[in-house]
This record gives C-alpha cells, structure tokens and sequence, in this order.
C-alpha cells in the first residue's frame, strides 16, 4: 500500500457500537485486574449504610422509615467516590488524546466507559440493596422497590457524574469541585428514587416515582454522552 | 500534504509563536526544534487537531481541517509525551488495545511480529507497570509500525529510548516516508533521513 494518496476515512468512522465495546471491554478489562479499588468502594457503602442503626436507634419503624434515604444517599457518596476514576487515569496516561483522535465517535468511546462504571459501580450497590435493606428492618416489597429504584437511578448517577469528571480533569482540586459540581444534579434523582418505597408504602403506588426516574434515565442516556465527550475535548485543549 | 498558514498560538497572555506557515509535501518529515517553551508541543498538538490555533488555519490534502477533524482523525498517528499505556494490562494487551482504538484490525501475528521487531517479544505478557520507559517508548514504536496512518505526529519521540531504540525510531521514520507517507517530529536528535526529504524548523 502506498500512503501517498489521499487516506480513505476510515471504516471505523461513525461506527458507534464497536466505539462502545471497545470502551467497555478495556475499562472491564482493568477494572477487573484492580479489583482491591473496586472492593475498597463497596465497602464504604456496606459501612456508610451499617453506620447509621448504630448511630441512632434500634427501633424498627424509624428505622424502615429512613432505611432507603439512607441507602441511596450511601449509594449517591459510593457513586461521587468512583467517579475520578472514571477519566483521570486515562486523562493521565495519554490514553484520553488517543481516544479523542480515534476515528470512532468520542461520545461512542465515552459511553463505553460509562456503562463500565455503571457495571462496576452501580450494579453491585443496586445489587447489595437487599441483604443492607435488612438492617433496617424493611419488609420484601420495600426492599423490591428500593433495588428496582437503585437499578433505575444508579446509571443516572453514573451519566451525570461522567460530564462532572470529564469537567473536572486536569484542576488541581478537581475532586471536591466534583462533589460540588455534581451532587446538586443527583439531587431530583435522590428525591424520585429514595420516595418510591414511600410513595408505595402510603397507598400511592411506585409507579410514577420509577416512571420519572426512568425519563430522567433516557433524557441523561440521551444527553449526557455527548456533554461528557465535549468536556473531555475542552479538557484536551 | 500539510499545510499550515498564519498559524499563532498564545500561553495566557504571552505570545509563543505567530505567522507561522509552511508546506509538508508527501513523502517529508518535518523536524522542529527549538528551546523548551517555545512551543514545539503546541504546535504539533495543533497540527493533530488536539489544540485549537489563536490564529491561522491548517490543511490536510487541501481541506481545511477543524481540531478533532475526522479527515485527521482518520489520518493520523499521534504519539505524544505519554505512551497511553495501561499499567493494569500487559504489553501485547496495551498494543492490541492501542490498535483497535484507531480502528484497524491487524491479525495477533503481526501484532507479536511488531512486538518482536522493538526486542520486546519475550516481554510480551509482562503488566506495562514492569517496564521501563524504553520499553514503554518501544511499544509506542511498535503501534507507529502498525497502523497504516500517512501522518505521524511525534512529539519528543526519542525521550527514554537507547541508542537501538532510537535507530530503530530512525529507520522506522525513512521508512514510513519512503513510502509516501508525512511526518513531523519535534526532536533534537538527527534521525539520519535523506537530506531531500527533511525540512526544519526552529521555534524561538
């Protein structure tokens, strides 16, 4: 082959889903050789939630009461904590201006990394939901509601907490300014998902609380990729 | 071709260059040098749309081309001051990784052939944190040997590398331009290309 013509694009451009596997399989790929960080995350959110029975009282209507504010405010500092992960090692390492100079889709690359944090973030503290759940003595239907709210809400924090990180890359306090930048806009998702259990536990029904989380879901899936991958261009520049 | 015309580039309120033009025909490799802080990283990330220029415009093939431009990003091998490289992965794995990213699919021969050519075959499954910063540079050298890119933009190629690592970089360098292929390089060791194919540059 010789160069001197002009270069094809690349069949690569545009190409979306590859962009995305590529992200996620790498990020995966790592995640799973540095599994002591990821352990390390977890359980701050298994102490945070453990912290508060001791801390107040035993009595088990007040406690099934504040058992999902609890659990999702744990969830939301379990998920802030991750977040520098998300784009710092990369930002670092140079890995992030050959991501910006693939001829795949920047926000195809960024939302294979988000998805990675979700898997390796959200999932398990949505997943650990019930067997915490228990401490505060809440029954089954509450516990169902409250991981169905955490698997809705989780990915939220993960999409909006991706353009704080990408916004945050390269300042010297980036990490406390991330805290302020982004817990502002976890806020309605903590609202909606922490209200569904008592939303249902009232006679209302969860239904319009999950429905809203879920919008928020598809507006943030939405969105969200592309902000993050603008910031992460703005960051390089 | 590279062109580059009236291009001006500003650190805060100081000016590190301006009016800056020339002409990389294909099959030239560039060499810009200068002392450190007169701008040679700022220009080659200009040059590969990473950077936006305060002034001026540059064209590849005669298109004008935005930062993150996907005739560049098509077009280019950017190898910059960090090797991206990840310390969790080994070797073969970052190079595989690195290769995928600019959207080429090479056979896993040719990928441990590469890896052989920079001496780093038997080091292949080792974790990058294990090796040195030569080696890690010998990787990069192995990625810029594999992607079928017609632009290199190497920013301080030769930082790390021992005498046979930088043979190798120079001969990899005459090679890609023999081809047909454009280069810009900001270093201040000579590469031994034919003279007819370098032009240089200074910063100051």
């Amino acid at each position: 082959m010789t160069l001197a013509q002009p270069a094809p694009v690349s069949a690569a451009a545009g190409a979306i889903l590859p962009g995305v596997r590529w992200a996620l399989v790498r990020d995966l790929r790592i995640a799973l050789r540095s599994r002591a960080e990821l352990g390390v995350q977890l359980l701050f959110y298994v102490i945070v939630v453990a912290l508060f029975p001791l801390s107040t009282t035993p009595e088990r209507t007040l406690l099934s009461t504040m058992g999902p504010g609890v659990l999702w405010v744990a969830a939301l500092l379990a998920s802030l904590l991750s977040l520098p992960r998300l784009f710092a090692g990369d930002y670092a390492d140079g890995t992030l201006e050959q991501i910006a100079l693939s001829p795949y889709p920047l926000g195809a690359l960024v939302s294979g990394k988000i998805l990675a944090h979700w898997l390796t973030t959200g999932l398990p503290v949505a997943l650990l939901a019930p067997p915490l759940g228990i401490q505060y003595a809440m029954d089954a239907e509450s516990l169902a509601i409250l991981t169905a709210a955490l698997l809705i809400g989780t990915p939220i924090l993960s999409l909006l907490g991706a353009i704080g990180a990408a916004l945050t890359l390269g300042l010297r306090s980036g990490g406390s300014l991330l805290a302020l930048l982004i817990l502002p806009l976890y806020v309605p998702v903590l609202i909606f998902g922490a209200g569904a259990v008592d939303a249902a536990r009232s006679g209302l029904g969860a239904g319009a609380n999950l429905s809203l989380l879920a919008a928020g879901l598809c507006i943030a899936l939405v969105g969200a990729p592309f902000a993050a991958a603008s910031a992460v261009r703005i960051a390089l520049d | 071709m590279l062109e580059a015309h009236e291009l001006a580039a500003h650190r805060g309120h100081s000016r590190l260059f301006e009016g800056l033009s020339f002409r990389l025909e294909t099959g030239h490799a560039l060499v810009v040098t200068g002392a450190n802080g007169t701008g040679k990283t700022t220009l080659l990330r200009m040059l590969a749309g990473l950077s936006l220029p305060a002034a001026g415009e540059i064209r590849w093939n005669g298109d004008v081309v935005a930062p993150f431009d996907p005739l560049v990003r098509a077009a280019i091998a950017f190898a910059g001051h960090a090797p991206a490289l990840k310390d969790e992965l080994s070797a073969e794995e970052n190079l595989v990784a690195l290769v995928a990213l600019a959207g080429e699919s090479v056979p896993r021969e040719s990928i441990r052939a590469a890896l052989d050519d920079v001496a780093l075959g038997p080091k292949r499954a080792l974790p990058a944190r294990v090796l040195s910063q030569g080696q890690r540079r010998r990787i990069g050298l192995a990625r810029l040997s594999l992607l079928k890119r017609p632009l290199w933009i190497l920013d301080e190629p030769v930082t790390a590398l021992d005498a046979a690592g930088i043979a190798m970089l120079a001969g990899m360098v005459a090679k890609h331009v023999a081809r047909g292929g454009t280069a810009v390089a900001a270093t201040h060791v000579p590469l031994g290309l034919p003279d007819a194919h370098v032009r240089s540059m200074t910063l100051a």
